[in-house]
């Protein structure tokens, strides 16, 4: 197990490195010039051509592309993930804020998405073709086909305008001291519109799985046993139909980042998906490359991740 | 007659297609919708992109029938119009995404080798990546329009695509119609495009029509975002861009019900045909 991760993080490197080179290469493509935004405006335009040049040179924009990833690579090495060109603040501390409220809206709605999915797909399948079935698959299928903000102005404008019980913004209430339920609430509605989407592609899975699980001959032989029915479903079959569920979530994570910037949009959830808008709205680049390396970083961790749980959950999985 | 000889192959697939109600229904509506697209012209009384200052954001009325929208525009006009602009999106990036995936994963699975290996690394490493966030770095570089969309979603959207084919052409290289062939010297390009692809064409429509599905959603979040298809241009996704404000949400649902459902539905009804077409053209699927 140790070295198999060791060899995977092994293999995660030159993925990094490739997907980080990549960005750079995009964004050095684009139009304008950093001297811009890094320097005084007045003072290029007072001092001139020559000026501009000579702080391209001092700020090493004159050096060959590869060698200023290569200065990026140093600095990101040694935890330097750079300044914004907007507000000239180090980029690492303004990550450092907006990672927690994204993971937490993240993990909510994953969570979210696992207490609806599981317990649908296993009804699905133990009740195959059935009316709940049926609904499950019509559920699933919306699911996917709304657009996640459109459900969440939906949302806003059933439950935070018409019905007002939930707050239509925001992450806590601005002025009151920072307690759980007012996160709680605020967290509900964002949570659930990206649970929702989540949880369609689970329920097929789950079914699946189940209906694969079901009629293997360990069943057939906890049932001849003459175990309960709910025994023989949810300790015999349920515990292996789940470990592939591992993989297909953390095959989703990219899915979910994706959803969760949208989402984090609509609701103004101080985030890195509402950073990374900001910053593409500023065209803030050295921001909007911390992000895609932050953003690689966590899904290539959340797959390893995932190897380890696969491996726990079932016994039958050896890494070597 | 000639014609009929791909149905003759596969005997059955619209039979079996027109079982499955659910995948029927879609097409009907998404039929529907691209008619209401393709004639807007002649649907809509108004001119989608006439700005009219006096009619600023007012209600349903008899001459506005979905009232109008921040600039006094007609909604019910850049609906039809948007419907134009969303549905080519997601059928061009769609098209490209399909024509790079079927090259790359027959080159990929005929080939083998290193190009194999290189290949699919490339398809984990894009598959792995929050397509989101290259999508938008990518537009901020570029400029947010409706052919960067295109581009960006078709230039990143294969990998799927290429693992299919790749994993059809491993075994139906090894078949003996392929031996069969090759001793009589065919090329290897004729055997690729005339008696391999036709062979794996079944799960590439599938996986395409699933894929169209969700570059019409990717199209409508990001033209929502602002960094999509942008104004005037009359998208789906960007005529909700105005509801981000409380009180366009609040007091004028016409500026956002509508082009919302139109998404959901097109959306809903690609995904039944995608269901639809999975079950009539691999049998052995029973889902």
């Amino acid at each position: 197990m140790g070295t198999y991760l060791l060899r995977r993080l092994a293999i995660s490197v030159p993925v990094l490195l490739g997907i980080t080179l990549a960005v750079y290469v995009i964004i050095s493509l684009a139009p304008g010039d950093p001297v811009d935004a890094l320097v005084n405006p007045e003072a290029v335009a007072a001092l001139g051509a020559d000026f501009r040049e000579q702080q391209r040179e001092a700020l090493g924009l004159n050096q060959p592309i590869i060698v200023r990833y290569a200065i990026w690579l140093r600095e990101v090495t040694h935890g330097n993930l750079g300044y914004s060109f907007v507000d000239r603040q180090p980029i690492a501390a303004k990550i450092g804020e907006r990672l927690p409220p994204t993971l937490g809206l993240m993990s909510s709605a994953l969570i979210l998405a696992i207490v609806i999915a599981v317990p649908l797909g296993v009804l699905s399948a133990i009740k195959q073709y059935s009316l709940i079935d049926y609904s499950a698959t019509v559920l699933g299928f919306a699911a996917i086909s709304v657009p996640s903000f459109f459900l969440s102005l939906a949302g806003i404008y059933v439950l935070a305008l018409k019905i007002p019980i939930l707050p239509a913004a925001g992450m806590v209430t601005v002025g009151v001291p920072w307690s759980l339920s007012d996160a709680l609430w605020h967290l509900a509605l964002p949570a659930i519109v990206l649970g929702l989407a989540e949880a369609a592609p689970l329920i097929r899975y789950t079914r699946s799985s189940m209906l694969e699980v079901i009629h293997q001959d360990y069943v057939r032989a906890a049932r001849a046993k003459g175990l309960r029915e709910t025994t023989v479903i949810y300790q015999h079959a349920l515990r292996n139909a789940l470990s592939p569920l591992v993989t297909v979530i953390a095959l989703g994570l990219p899915r979910l980042f994706g959803g969760a910037v949208i989402v984090e949009a609509v609701f103004a959830w101080p985030g890195i998906g509402t950073l990374a808008l900001a910053a593409v709205q500023g065209r803030d680049y050295p921001v909007i490359m911390a992000i895609n390396l932050i953003s690689a970083v966590m899904i290539l961790l959340s797959n390893m991740l995932a190897d380890v749980i696969y491996a726990v959950v079932d016994p039958r999985i050896k890494y070597s | 007659m000639d014609t009929t000889v791909p149905l003759r192959r596969r005997p059955g697939v619209w039979q079996r297609f027109r079982r499955h109600r659910v995948a029927l229904a879609g097409a009907l509506i998404l039929l529907v919708l691209t008619a209401g697209a393709v004639a807007a012209p002649l649907l809509a009384a108004n001119d989608p992109y006439k700005v009219d200052i006096s009619a600023y954001r007012s209600g349903p009325a008899a001459n506005h029938p979905l009232g109008t929208d921040s600039s006094g525009r007609d909604v019910f006009s850049r609906m039809l119009y948007a419907g134009r602009v969303s549905l080519s999106v997601g059928l061009v990036a769609v098209a490209i995404y399909t024509l790079i995936g079927v090259i790359l994963g027959a080159f990929s699975g005929f080939y083998g080798g290193w190009a194999d290996a290189f290949i699919m690394r490339l398809a984990d490493i894009v598959l792995a990546f929050p397509t989101l966030i290259l999508i938008i770095t990518i537009v901020a570089v570029l400029g947010p329009s409706i052919y960067n969309i295109m581009l960006v979603i078709g230039l990143l959207g294969w990998p799927p695509i290429a693992r299919i084919v790749r994993a059809l052409f491993l075994s139906l290289r090894e078949r003996e119609f392929v031996l069969a062939s090759r001793t009589v010297g065919v090329s290897n390009a004729r055997i690729i495009f005339r008696h391999l692809l036709p062979n794996a064409l079944a799960p590439v429509i599938v996986a395409a029509t699933f894929g169209m599905a969700n570059a019409i959603l990717l199209e409508a979040g990001l033209s929502f975002l602002g960094l999509g298809v942008q104004p005037p241009t009359p998208s789906w996704g960007n005529m909700l861009k105005d509801a981000q404000s409380l009180t366009v949400l609040e007091s004028m649902p016409w500026l956002w019900i509508p082009p919302g459902t139109m998404i959901a539905l097109a959306v809903l009804s690609i995904n039944f045909i995608g269901d639809g077409l999975r079950d009539a053209l691999d049998p052995r699927y029973q889902g």
